[in-house]
C-alpha cells in the first residue's frame, strides 16, 4: 500500500504508519518527488513517530529523498524519530548528518516555517 | 507457549520484513527492552538483506531462545549457500559496500549484538552467528 502524502498550503505532510519494506520505500521516494513537482511544494515533513525500525537501507532511502527533494527546491524535515531508533542508527554507524530533524510534527512545521520564511 | 526456535527462509524481498517480525516477537517474549528489541530486529534486517542481495535468495535465518544458568538471550544464525566472502576483514570495515548501500551492514550488526562470528567459504556460502543477552 502506498504511503499517503497530504498537501497543506505549500507543504507536504507524510506520516509513515506502516512497516516499510524496500519496495514501498523506493515507491515512496518516487511518489514524493512527483508530488513536489506537481504541487510546487517548498517544504516537506516526514513524520517517523510510528516507525519502529530504520535499517541501513531505509536510512539510505530517507537520506537520498532529502537530498533529491533539496535538488528540486523543497526542504525536508524528518520528525518523530523514536529513542530506540536513534540509538540503533548510531550503533549501525549511520549518523544522518546534514539532515534536518525535529522532535515532532509541530516542531518540524515550525522549523520549515523559520527556514523558508513563508 | 511461544515457540523456542524459529526459521525464516529468505527468498523474497518481503521475507526481510518477515524475519524482522519474528526477531522482534522473540525478543519481546524473552523480556528484552524496547531499545534492544529494535537493535535485534535491525540486525536481523541487515542479515536478511545480505542474503537477499548477495546469496541468490538462498538462505535461512534461524532463531533460538537461550535459557541457561548463564542467562537468557537470543541466538540468530544466518546461513546461505551464496558465493561466500573472499576477504572477511574487508567486509567488516565500516563503510565498505559492494552494493552502493551505506556499508553499515556487518560491522553494524556486530555493534548491535553482543556476540558475533562469521565463517565463509568461497563457492559454498556464509554462516553468521550473532547473540544478544538479556541484561
Amino acid at each position: 500500500m502506498p504511503i499517503p502524502i497530504l498537501k497543506l498550503h505549500n507543504y507536504l505532510l507524510i506520516s509513515i504508519q506502516t512497516e516499510i519494506d524496500d519496495i514501498t520505500a523506493i515507491e515512496f521516494q518516487e511518489d514524493l518527488l512527483d508530488k513536489i513537482y506537481k504541487t510546487g511544494a517548498t517544504g516537506v515533513v516526514i513524520d517517523l513517530t510510528s516507525v519502529e525500525i530504520i535499517d541501513s537501507f531505509i536510512a539510505k532511502v530517507l537520506g537520498d529523498v532529502v537530498a533529491m527533494s533539496d535538488l528540486m527546491g523543497a526542504k525536508v524535515v524528518l520528525t518523530g524519530i523514536q529513542p530506540a531508533v536513534a540509538m540503533t542508527l548510531i550503533d549501525l554507524g549511520i549518523h544522518l548528518q546534514n539532515i534536518p530533524t525535529a522532535l515532532d510534527l509541530e516542531q518540524g512545521l515550525i522549523k520549515l516555517h523559520q527556514e523558508l520564511g513563508d | 507457549m511461544k515457540p523456542q526456535s524459529s526459521c525464516v527462509t529468505i527468498q523474497k524481498e518481503w521475507d526481510i520484513v518477515g524475519a524482522r517480525h519474528v526477531a522482534r516477537d522473540m525478543a519481546k517474549t524473552l523480556g528484552f527492552g524496547t531499545v534492544d528489541q529494535a537493535r535485534i530486529a535491525t540486525a536481523v534486517s541487515e542479515l536478511a538483506r545480505n542474503i537477499y542481495l548477495y546469496a541468490n535468495n538462498d538462505g535461512q535465518i534461524y532463531f533460538d531462545m537461550i535459557n541457561t544458568i548463564d542467562g537468557k538471550g537470543l541466538s540468530i544464525i544466518a546461513v546461505d549457500s551464496g558465493p561466500g566472502i573472499s576477504d572477511i576483514a574487508e567486509v567488516m570495515q565500516d563503510g565498505f559496500s559492494t552494493s552502493g548501500g551505506l556499508g553499515a551492514g556487518l560491522p553494524g550488526v556486530k555493534r548491535l549484538m553482543d556476540e558475533f562470528d562469521i565463517q565463509s567459504e568461497l563457492g559454498k556460502g556464509t554462516k553468521i552467528t550473532a547473540k544478544k543477552w538479556v541484561r
